[in-house]
């Protein structure tokens, strides 16, 4: 299986290497190390999403909620991030706690229900947005202390905290998927869930872990981007679970579950960045840079479906 | 021998490799009409690669195919199913949610109008299950059949193709004695008519029946053709596998020890009724009957797949509840399902993965798996269970029915069961890995475990069973002693 996955990884890679050869050739701009720094940050935020919902996917599962989530723990972060109220650690801690419940709460909903995940996160994703805006009353929750506000802007070494905070949970979400029994036992429930469940494993648990680290990361993401912008925007996140789940696809883990890898999923958020990257620096509007990305994303597919004959 | 020149398929010299290693070499194969001939030998012997390209999946790499009398290139799927040639597949494929008679039809609903003619399609599907003699209405919901009657219903969809070559890939593996009586009916009634019949089945008493000529591969190689009265069970067996087998099942006398499993008057509505029985230590239980009778579900309560309604289930001694297959093979139950696609492995998954999947926790350190000892274990158990693969790592959907059985069986044992259940534990599998099947059986039974064998075929309950539980529509009818059973016994109870 690691072999397979291997010659597919590199299929992506070549069309990565090939992609970014061809933007550094018409505009030199693009291999500098401060563009370079721009895209990975510009990519991170989607990158923590992707992450989360790789597990999901490879389980056979999908999360639409991710975006409303994110909105959600901007907001609620925000609130308690004001500078005169608690210390940076209480925004964060509740943020991420609001993420995980409400992962674990479409988990639960999704195992006990018997629900389509489809579904579920559909109606999660409602029930986010609303949230939000309740929480915020509507409005944009702005004047944030200035640690909480170093979190997406800071710098730790020279290079932004954003960044290590992405290379940070790329290891530990790579190790969990490859090195685990938990990992193990998402790809069994992707690949056979009957089989699975007949071979003693515990097929609710191991799904609510999967919405729980989903919903963990998007509130990790949520955090992040208030702090990046400032500002708990209840509107923030709209159709972000998308280009996560189009990551996550490009970098060619199955939506039928059972295959893929973090190093995909990582690929594929670079891909985009990179490609978004290089469109804009060739003045290309953004309306047409979002007909390349559907281009892109049906192609790595249809290609990815081609390896497999 | 009828003449030459009347062949209805003539195969000359036909080669296929793959990446290098020969799957079919120098084939040569002929059918006459009229004519049931059937093709034997081992898993991995060359026959689905030979029937692949028979049915236009694959292409050979040389050699000459004539259909009718014609030579055929380039052949594809729609162009072999329009020349008459049908297969009747081992795993069959029906969409659940639309009726008989719309699955007998799918892709070729009456052309002309763009509206499907329900009406006619049902009448036609109607007559045609009556031709066969399958008493189920054409307008049933393909999910509400039996596996058996969706096998009969593959084969009315050949005949109403106007096939004048049906190639049937182990037809009666799911089928109980009865059925098999309906299928071999409609197998004279199609040979009456002039269609030729090529039959692939590990079953030899089936295939003495049946079959008048009898074609034997052996590693992709062809070995001979032969009128089947030339032959007999054992020089076709000797044929197949390039060596004799005295006998498939061993004789081992064993003395049953303590209880293990107790099952005291359970029940769940519309499956079974009030089931009593006990498996020993150092035995073997065998559980017959026929399909329906509700021996699998007898075995997927005990490992907590599905709920009882009542009664009760003690494990040495002790009264216990099993509410997951989790529960069950944490307390010692196993179970190796008859459905191994279904239930069994992990196609996308590696023999290694695989074979640890019920066991991670033992080969791993705060939630991390220990890959060298994981490797470790699962080699040991891969070569004591004379699994044969490429690698450890290949995917186990390649592998070959047998393999795949015994990676499942690894799986299990992995767990250190006190009761191993066995459902079919060799349909589908060939004459080699069956008999290495029965042999690890009794050598597990002989090393203390309870074993219970649940399967369709007599000899092989009767071969390696102590003692024989009957079932019949759901009831226990008879425990018999080795001593006592036989064949006719079984039938008389399981048709109580």
């Amino acid at each position: 299986m690691q072999y397979i996955n291997n010659i597919r990884q590199y299929g992506l890679l070549i069309v990565f290497g090939i992609i970014c050869l061809i933007i550094s050739l018409i505009t030199p701009q693009f291999l500098t190390l401060s563009n370079l720094t721009i895209i990975v940050t510009q990519v991170s935020i989607n990158a923590l999403l992707a992450f989360g919902v790789t597990f999901v996917i490879i389980t056979g599962g999908i999360d639409l909620s991710l975006g409303s989530i994110v909105a959600v723990t901007g907001v609620t972060s925000a609130m308690l991030a004001h500078p005169d109220s608690y210390p940076v650690l209480i925004p964060i801690v509740m943020g991420l706690l609001a993420g995980l419940l409400m992962g674990a709460f479409n988990g639960f909903i999704i195992t006990k229900s018997k629900i389509a995940p489809f579904i579920v996160t559909l109606g999660t994703m409602t029930i986010g947005r609303g949230l939000a805006l309740i929480l915020s009353d509507g409005r944009p929750v702005s004047n944030l202390s200035d640690s909480f506000n170093y979190l997406g802007s800071g710098t730790v070494f020279g290079i932004p905290f954003l960044i290590l905070i992405f290379i940070l949970v790329f290891a530990l979400c790579s190790i969990i998927l490859s090195k685990t029994i938990l990992g193990r036992h998402i790809y069994a429930i992707g690949g056979n869930e009957q089989a699975a469940r007949a071979s003693g494993i515990n097929i609710d648990r191991v799904k609510l872990s999967v919405y729980s680290i989903s919903g963990l990361l998007a509130g990790l993401a949520g955090i992040l981007l208030a702090s990046r912008i400032t500002t708990g925007q209840p509107n923030a996140g709209a159709g972000f679970e998308l280009d996560a789940i189009a990551a996550v696809v490009i970098g060619g883990t199955s939506t039928a579950g059972g295959r893929g890898t973090m190093t995909g999923t990582l690929i594929g958020v670079l891909l985009i960045g990179v490609i978004n990257n290089g469109l804009d620096l060739l003045n290309v509007t953004s309306y047409y840079q979002q007909v390349v990305m559907g281009i892109i994303i049906i192609g790595a597919v249809i290609v990815d479906s081609l390896n497999q004959k | 021998m009828p003449e030459s020149d009347q062949k209805i398929i003539h195969v000359k010299d036909l080669n296929k490799s793959f990446s290098g290693i020969k799957a079919l070499d120098n084939i040569q194969f002929d059918l006459y009409p009229g004519e049931v001939h059937a093709l034997m030998g081992e898993n991995g012997a060359g026959k689905s690669t030979f029937m692949k390209i028979l049915m236009g999946l694959m292409l050979p790499d040389s050699g000459s195919i004539n259909f009718n009398g014609e030579f055929i290139e380039n052949m594809d799927v729609h162009k072999m199913l329009k020349k008459g040639i049908s297969m009747i597949h081992q795993e069959i494929l029906m969409v659940p949610e639309l009726t008989v008679a719309q699955n007998i039809f799918l892709g070729k609903e009456f052309k002309g109008s763009f509206w499907v003619d329900e009406h006619q399609i049902d009448q036609k599907s109607q007559e045609l299950l009556n031709l066969i003699g399958l008493k189920v209405n054409a307008q049933t919901k393909a999910k509400q059949l039996s596996i058996a009657e969706m096998q009969l219903i593959e084969i009315a969809k050949a005949i109403s193709n106007h096939a004048k070559v049906i190639i049937m890939d182990e037809p009666s593996s799911a089928l109980s004695d009865k059925e098999c009586e309906l299928l071999f009916k409609i197998i004279n009634d199609l040979k009456s008519k002039g269609v030729a019949i090529i039959y692939i089945s590990h079953k030899l008493d089936e295939i003495f029946r049946i079959a008048d000529r009898i074609t034997v591969l052996r590693d992709g190689k062809y070995i001979t053709t032969k009128n089947t009265s030339e032959l007999n069970k054992n020089s076709l067996i000797s044929l197949m596998v390039g060596r004799e087998i005295e006998s498939l099942f061993s004789s081992d006398s064993r003395v049953p020890s303590n209880a293990i499993l107790e099952v005291r008057g359970i029940s769940k509505k519309g499956k079974f009724e009030n089931i009593n029985f006990e498996v020993h230590a150092h035995e073997v239980l065998g559980i017959a009957g026929l399909m329906g009778a509700g021996r699998t579900e007898i075995a997927r309560a005990i490992f907590g797949l599905d709920k009882i309604d009542s009664g009760e289930i003690l494990l040495k001694g002790h009264k216990i509840e099993i509410r997951s297959p989790k529960d069950a093979l944490k307390k010692g139950i196993a179970y190796v399902s008859e459905d191994r696609k279904a239930l069994g492995f992990i196609p996308e998954m590696s023999i290694i993965e695989n074979i640890t999947l019920s066991t991670l926790k033992n080969y791993s350190k705060g939630g991390f798996i220990q890959t060298k000892k994981e490797t470790k274990i699962s080699s040991q158990m891969a070569s004591d269970l004379k699994i044969k693969a490429v690698g450890l790592n290949q995917k186990v959907i390649t592998l070959s029915g047998g393999n795949q059985q015994k990676t499942v069986i690894a799986k299990a044992l992995l767990t250190s069961p006190a009761l191993l259940i066995l459902d079919e534990p060799t349909r589908g599998i060939d004459i080699g890995a069956k008999h290495e099947i029965y042999k690890l059986i009794n050598q597990l039974a002989n090393n203390g475990l309870a074993v219970i064998i649940i399967s369709s075929e007599l000899p092989e309950i009767l071969g390696m069973s102590d003692r024989i539980l009957v079932l019949s529509k759901g009831k226990q009818t008879a425990i018999l002693n080795k001593q006592e059973a036989s064949q006719e016994k079984i039938m008389h109870y399981a048709i109580h």
